[in-house]
């Protein structure tokens, strides 16, 4: 819509009528300082600190700024548009506090945020549409970019999924925003269509990847057959209370178990943001409460109660409706009156296609710079949850929706300064060039649907695929289970191009569309494997406990201060080895990643340790502030000299 | 209080489905049993999945999955409605169990009947988008540049809102509508794409535009950019197809998944176009 606004003439292909777009899942909110918080102290550069700090310093800097500073006025387009956010006494934009900031920043439309921006954004389209800019290409499925011989992509191949057709789609630019991979774990919080295949075709195209190994599992899910229901962390956010009863499996019904014996492990552990803990830590605690510490609510599956019961029930219909129907209509039960069951699951993918962007002297991003958001591949787009560098190692919550909206917004003026700046456009890509990419694709569809040779069930494998990916890649990372993941993963590859399918035809077939899905998520699970497997720390959301930092141990002041020290020193050292991007490119000889490293931007927050809940955080604290002390006066002192 | 009966282990072990199928448009619809093995906590959609992995109908005869349209699994996104035990819902949020309880001899789906049948339960609902446009169902903002807030709007008016901008387009409200028929039409010899496109947009443009679109109306004319456009909004419902279509038959609001108060749209929607058709009148 803001390159229809710019004159600019757009095809928009997608799976599915993109009103049904994953986005409506989002259902807490979206973040920006506002009036309220900027009284009590907050402003863009402290979203942008919680930003980079939640993200464990992965992020890069430039980027999140950028979008700090442009969040306010998102959310008021977005007003404008005619979202309709939750309101105030007096009519103000009302704000939820979310987990990993001490501020209410959150503007939210009840609790389905992500469908009302969505909405917002669906009718300005159709109303380009109707004015003739933008043509819409539902239940079409990306195939892959056309590349010329200089590499740049000059548009894509695409398959309608009604009449099986395989086209071109020849373009001056192309934008890929297709979300995330929670399919690859099988069962998540996402849509079926965020099987990753778009971004892994670019991948396999020779764009690179970025941070794949790190995907955040949200804490709170409501475990279903098909589908892990997220239950918004807005719940908490609300005031909702995250407890087990100390007694392992007691059989007594939630609420007659009285306070004394219940555990409120998150307040307990974490007393300064209690059940707003950013989410990988919070998913660790409830993880470890029923694995390690067999607190589970449930004897027969994993789970603790997350409680809403002790708010009004007027409050929370208004607040907090749609996201309470959801637990009701698919758990049969009222979480007005009796605390919902909920257990984490893979929720969002920080890592993604690798992206560009040109910094400007501000430390923010140059606007209108060709290269914001460009991948590896020239003239191909990556933007929203299938970019890599706006959430680091961990996203907070309620910034999702706003870097998706931000990055569309920002980079329409990019896109147009690169067409404009190409010699040859969507008109002048030699046929050969398409015909040749279009019959590639052609063979891939006619081979699979006259047989492989082999009679593996697309559907099975890509159920072992979401086992071993949910066993070895979540929560909790072992090397030797990454090890072997990897070679269990391979082996599945080879079997899942042996594919047979109960459909042969030629129209509306889903069977083949998943079988290609299916071959596709490997690509990424192997990287998202070997990433996991090099990177021997804990970050964010990535977490081997071999390589924890531990807690200090000694009481001994000066023995303490030591262990302090020591400490960072450690924490230095482990940044200087791992404080950077893990990028992949796709090697097609070896059928696996290669995998490097790139520097990451963190030229306007110095990291810190992440010190939430660790004994001896205060030492480890004043140590590091006396540290980053001496180095900023340092800096200074060259300066001067120079 | 009285502990619930536990449910016997292995009470059931299979539980049968009949699918309505229908291999393209203009083909014969035939149906097919399936016997699906029983868990605990399934919906249609996890049976449609079994159906789709096993692709072995009742008989033991290897078919092709049945084809059908899903999303998000958790009713936002409107994508996979259906025919099931003869009411038209969501597939995501209709659990095996209930279903079972309520007949449970066997789980009968079927598609929308008021949309052309693209392949099994899948249907072409362009209609219901077409409707959108129809009615403009947008705020038209002057530009996507920073312009600072938009006006301060009363908790009232977004709690009445808010609702109606729940609506995901599922088309259960159409399905269940009397006066809402399908068109289902096809090209004809020495048609062009583009020829038969404007043909079937124009007759759905003269059809009952239906509830969803109506509330949709009533939502962007509370809107206080939105309502600039009320006037060319209620025009469309005054044309044919329009409002007065509606027979009031009042199966729209009992079937939303969403509990949208589409009759209240519709009676509001009828009363604004009376006034505006009075005012037009009188400035003749």
């Amino acid at each position: 819509m803001k390159l229809a606004e710019l004159g600019v003439s757009v095809d928009l292909l997608s799976l599915t009528p993109v009103k049904r777009s994953h986005s409506v899942c989002a259902q807490g909110g979206i973040n920006s300082c506002n009036d309220q918080t900027r009284q009590l102290g907050d402003d863009e550069w402290k979203h942008l600190d919680d930003t980079v700090y939640g993200g464990d310093f992965l992020n890069h800097q430039p980027p999140v700024k950028e979008m700090a500073y442009w969040a306010p006025k998102v959310i008021e387009l977005m007003d404008r548009l005619g979202v309709p956010f939750n309101r105030t006494g007096e009519g103000f934009i009302d704000r939820r506090r979310f987990g990993g900031t001490l501020y209410k920043r959150t503007a939210f439309a009840g609790a389905t945020t992500g469908q009302q921006l969505l909405y917002a954004l669906d009718e300005q389209v159709r109303r380009r549409e109707v004015e003739g800019l933008v043509k819409k290409y539902e239940f079409w499925d990306f195939l892959k970019p056309i590349q010329d011989e200089t590499g740049r992509c000059r548009g894509v191949v695409a398959q309608d999924m009604v009449s099986m057709e395989i086209r071109a789609f020849p373009a001056d630019a192309v934008v890929v925003a297709t979300g995330g991979n929670g399919l690859l774990f099988g069962k998540s919080t996402m849509s079926v269509f965020c099987t990753g295949s778009a971004a892994s075709r670019c991948f396999q195209s020779g764009a690179k990847l970025g941070n794949a190994e790190f995907i955040q599992v949200h804490p709170t899910a409501i475990p279903g057959a098909d589908k892990l229901r997220l239950m918004s962390e807005s719940a908490r956010g609300e005031g909702g209370r995250v407890w087990v009863p100390k007694k392992p499996h007691d059989p007594r019904a939630p609420r007659e178990i009285p306070n004394d014996d219940r555990y409120y492990f998150l307040e307990e552990r974490y007393p300064k943001y209690g059940n707003l803990v950013p989410r990988d830590i919070a998913t660790r605690e409830i993880f470890d409460i029923c694995v390690n510490e067999g607190l589970s609510v449930e004897s027969d599956r994993m789970s603790v109660y997350l409680d809403l019961t002790h708010i009004p029930k007027a409050e929370l219909d208004r607040k907090l409706g749609g996201i309470l129907e959801i637990y009701e209509k698919f758990q049969g039960v009222d979480p007005r009156f009796e605390p919902m069951k909920i257990f984490p699951a893979v929720h969002y993918s920080m890592g993604g296609l690798w992206a560009d962007y040109v910094k400007a002297a501000d430390g923010g991003l140059l606007p209108g710079a060709p290269k914001n958001q460009m991948t590896s591949i020239e003239g191909l787009y990556a933007i929203g949850e299938c970019d890599y560098h706006y959430h680091g190692a961990n996203r907070l919550g309620a910034n999702s929706l706003l870097s998706c909206i931000f990055s569309g917004l920002f980079i329409g003026p990019s896109i147009v300064n690169y067409a404009s700046n190409q010699k040859g456009g969507h008109a002048e890509v030699l046929s050969s060039v398409i015909d040749q990419s279009v019959a590639g694709e052609k063979q891939r569809h006619q081979s699979l649907l006259a047989g492989t040779g082999g009679d593996e069930n697309p559907y099975l494998i890509h159920q072992e695929l979401g086992d071993v990916m949910t066993r070895a890649a979540t929560v909790v990372r072992r090397n030797d289970q990454l090890q072997e993941a990897i070679d269990h993963v391979s082996e599945l590859h080879e079997r899942a191009m042996k594919v047979s399918l109960s459909d042969g035809g030629n129209w509306t077939n889903q069977n083949v569309l998943f079988a290609k899905a299916v071959q596709d998520m490997f690509p990424f699970a192997k990287s998202l494997l070997h990433g996991a497997l090099l990177r021997d720390e804990c970050r964010g959301a990535h977490y081997k406990p071999a390589f924890e930092k531990p807690s200090l141990t000694s009481e001994d002041p000066v023995e303490r201060r030591r262990q302090a020290e020591e400490w960072c020193d450690e924490f230095e050292a482990n940044n200087r080895r791992f404080l950077k991007s893990t990028i992949a490119t796709w090697n097609t000889d070896s059928n696996q990643p290669d995998i490097t490293y790139e520097d990451v931007d963190t030229s306007l927050i110095p990291p810190r340790p992440r010190l939430y809940g660790l004994v001896g955080a205060e030492v480890i604290e004043e140590v590091w502030k006396e540290r980053a002390a001496a180095k900023a006066s340092g800096k200074q002192l060259a300066a001067s000299n120079s | 209080m009285i502990a619930p009966v536990p449910m016997k282990k292995n009470a059931r072990t299979q539980f049968r489905v009949r699918v309505l199928r229908q291999d393209g448009p203009g083909k014969e619809s035939y149906w097919e049993l399936f016997d699906i093995d029983y868990e605990r906590e399934m919906n249609v959609i996890s049976v449609l999945q079994k159906i789709a992995a096993k692709a072995t109908n009742a008989d033991g005869k290897k078919v092709a999955p049945v084809a059908w349209d899903c999303g998000c699994l958790e009713e936002v996104c409107g994508s996979c409605t259906m025919v099931i035990n003869g009411r038209v819902r969501q597939s995501c949020s209709a659990l095996v169990d209930q279903l079972l309880n309520d007949n449970p001899d066997e789980i009968v789906l079927e598609p929308m009947t008021k949309f052309p049948v693209i392949r099994d339960l899948m249907v072409d609902r362009q209609r219901l988008f077409r409707a959108l446009q129809r009615v403009k169902a947008w705020v038209p903002v002057d530009s996507y540049y920073n312009m600072g807030p938009g006006e301060r709007q009363p908790r009232d008016d977004q709690e009445q809102n808010y609702p109606l901008s729940q609506c995901m387009s599922c088309g259960c409200c159409l399905e269940a509508c009397p006066q809402y028929n399908k068109i289902e039409l096809t090209k004809e010899a020495g048609e062009t794409d583009e020829q038969f496109e404007e043909r079937k947009l124009a007759a759905y443009d003269t059809s009952f535009v239906g509830a969803h679109a109506i509330s949709q109306v009533m939502l962007h004319n509370r809107n206080p950019t939105g309502k600039s456009l009320a006037g060319e909004r209620l025009d469309a419902l005054m044309g044919p197809g329009g409002v007065s279509t509606c027979g009031n038959a009042q199966n729209c609001v009992s079937v939303c998944p969403k509990e949208i108060p589409l009759t209240t749209s519709i009676a509001r929607a009828g009363r604004a176009t009376t006034v505006a058709a009075i005012k037009k009148w009188f400035e003749k």
